[in-house]
């Protein structure tokens, strides 16, 4: 049986004096595979921070299971990559190891065991010839990696990401989105996008965040539908029939 | 030149340069890479009205300038945090106003300000026993932080809000780097003066970033080029009869122009071949 990771219920996020987030309620369950569009300033990045309690809730809650750890700390997040100090003294290595430091084992040294772990995710990942570059010096899709290196080196049962398609190419963009559906056999993803088209090949299912969230179980959804979900995004479709995405797990990259 | 280490105030003032130079070059690290250096501004001249205050009371200056540094750099980010102003607007409120306080009670204090000047441009052959105890104290504070907490240190440097999504104590090390950094700030003021005390926290390191990207090896070579162009600085103007703290960064932006220079070669060396 497949077991509720996270339960958001009656959630409302408010900056300053504007509504961001208002009564959203949501389950997201283990091998769960979610994409979750909306406008820009829609609230799809508070939602993500709420989960990773990076923004306090007005009202509502989010009851963690057990499999993610003291209060969530064993998710696995990949933050929108613009607002990184691409200057920032460090190496890809040490940008994965910094995602094994937790509450756990902050004030100790780095064991053997980590580097091991961090050694076997630039295997899995291909960058090993990144691996001593630092940040500063690598590619967007390179940095990517970097980053998903970081949020995976710690086992999470759920990864988070946010906007992964920026500042990537295409070819980069496909080999992601198949990494991620491999990676969905051993945990639950969540991921935040504003290209509908390009994900909906890969999702399970659709989450419309625009101050309301919406859920959509399947990853086949039209333009009606979008819009009774208050959320209006322009599909962008890259398959032959405009404004409908029909495909299924299609996997071949359809650009 | 040996005979000059006899002298009691020249050995001070090579104790005072290596402990100088292992706290500015491991706080400086952490202050340019999270690019704070202005944060570091604003503290140095907020100290100042601890200074003024301090002489007025009669007491010694470090302690003024200790409880005024700790607080303008709490200031600065509580005001920038809740009070809804813009970091840079935020740093020059404290930056003038612990200068002005500074001011006020200097000149209300009776009689004239005799190491005043020690205090705006540094005298690091004056420094005193006390001096070199709060300088050791906090090398130690400071050595023993960043060897323990390294990979804490790092982490939140680099991705504050990765480091609170994993649960972290992101807000302690923020403040008590901060109070760390204020006090190394005060400590360094002997050396150099409230108006260049910056440089020693930044140009070893831009110096040391020119040959290296890795944080742990930036702070290392910080301390040496600090160490040794602290006290190249100091031998030049004893010779020179020129001001030490003027002089040492002096030194300090050669040995980054030379590194500048060896870097730049090295490209050039590289792409000929």
């Amino acid at each position: 049986m497949t077991e509720k990771l996270i339960d958001i219920k009656g959630l409302t996020v408010v900056y300053d004096t504007k509504v961001v987030l208002e009564d959203a309620n949501f389950s997201l369950f283990e091998n769960d595979f979610v994409g979750v569009i909306g406008p820009n300033g829609g609230g799809k990045t508070t939602l993500l921070k709420a989960i990773l309690g990076l923004v306090k809730p007005v009202s509502g809650e989010i009851i963690f299971s057990e499999k993610l750890g003291n209060k969530g700390g064993d998710i696995g997040y990949l933050p929108q990559v613009n607002k990184f100090d691409s200057r920032f003294p460090i190496s890809v290595f040490e940008v994965i190891l910094s995602g094994l430091t937790d509450q756990k084992n902050w004030f100790r040294s780095v064991s053997k065991q980590d580097k091991e772990k961090v050694d076997a995710i630039i295997d899995e990942l291909g960058i090993r010839k990144i691996a001593k570059k630092s940040i500063g010096e690598l590619s967007g899709g390179q940095m990517q990696r970097a980053f998903l290196g970081r949020a995976l080196v710690s086992d999470p049962k759920l990864l988070v990401l946010d906007e992964p398609d920026t500042y990537v190419d295409n070819q980069f963009e496909g080999e992601l989105y198949r990494k991620l559906v491999e990676l969905n056999r051993q945990m639950a993803i969540l991921l935040v996008s504003h290209d509908v088209g390009t994900i909906s090949t890969y999702v399970k299912s659709i989450a419309c965040v625009n101050r309301h969230l919406h859920y959509h179980p399947s990853n086949i959804i039209s333009q009606d539908q979008l819009a009774s979900y208050n959320c209006p995004i322009q599909m962008i479709t890259h398959g032959s029939v405009p404004h409908t995405v029909l495909e299924t797990h299609h996997h071949s990259a359809s650009k | 030149m040996l005979e000059l280490i006899q002298y009691d105030f020249f050995a001070n003032a090579i104790l005072a340069a290596l402990l100088a130079s292992i706290c500015c070059g491991i706080i400086g690290t952490y202050i340019v890479a999270r690019r704070m250096v202005f944060v570091g501004g604003g503290v140095t001249h907020a100290s100042f009205g601890g200074i003024g205050i301090a002489y007025y009371l009669g007491l010694n200056p470090i302690i003024g300038a200790a409880v005024f540094s700790i607080l303008s750099a709490f200031g600065i980010n509580y005001f920038t945090q809740r009070g809804n102003v813009r970091q840079d607007s935020s740093i020059a409120i404290w930056w003038s106003l612990g200068m002005a306080i500074g001011i006020v009670f200097i000149a209300i204090t009776p009689g004239y300000a005799p190491n005043l000047m020690s205090f705006l441009f540094g005298s690091i052959l004056a420094i005193t026993n006390i001096d070199l105890i709060f300088m050791g104290v906090l090398s130690v504070l400071v050595l023993l932080l960043f060897l323990l907490f390294f990979r804490l240190i790092v982490a939140i440097s680099f991705d504050e809000e990765f480091a609170r999504a994993r649960n972290l104590p992101v807000t302690f090390f923020n403040y008590l780097l901060m109070a760390l950094s204020a006090l190394v700030i005060v400590a360094s003021i002997r050396i150099s003066g409230v108006i260049l005390v910056l440089s020693l926290l930044t140009i070893p390191q831009s110096t040391a970033n020119l040959f290296s990207k890795k944080f742990g090896t930036i702070m290392m070579l910080s301390i040496v080029i600090g160490f040794v162009g602290m006290i190249t600085g100091l031998i030049f103007s004893y010779y020179t009869d020129l001001p030490s703290g003027a002089t040492i960064i002096l030194i300090l932006t050669a040995f980054f122009g030379l590194g500048k220079l060896i870097s730049w070669l090295k490209t050039i060396g590289l792409k000929s071949r």
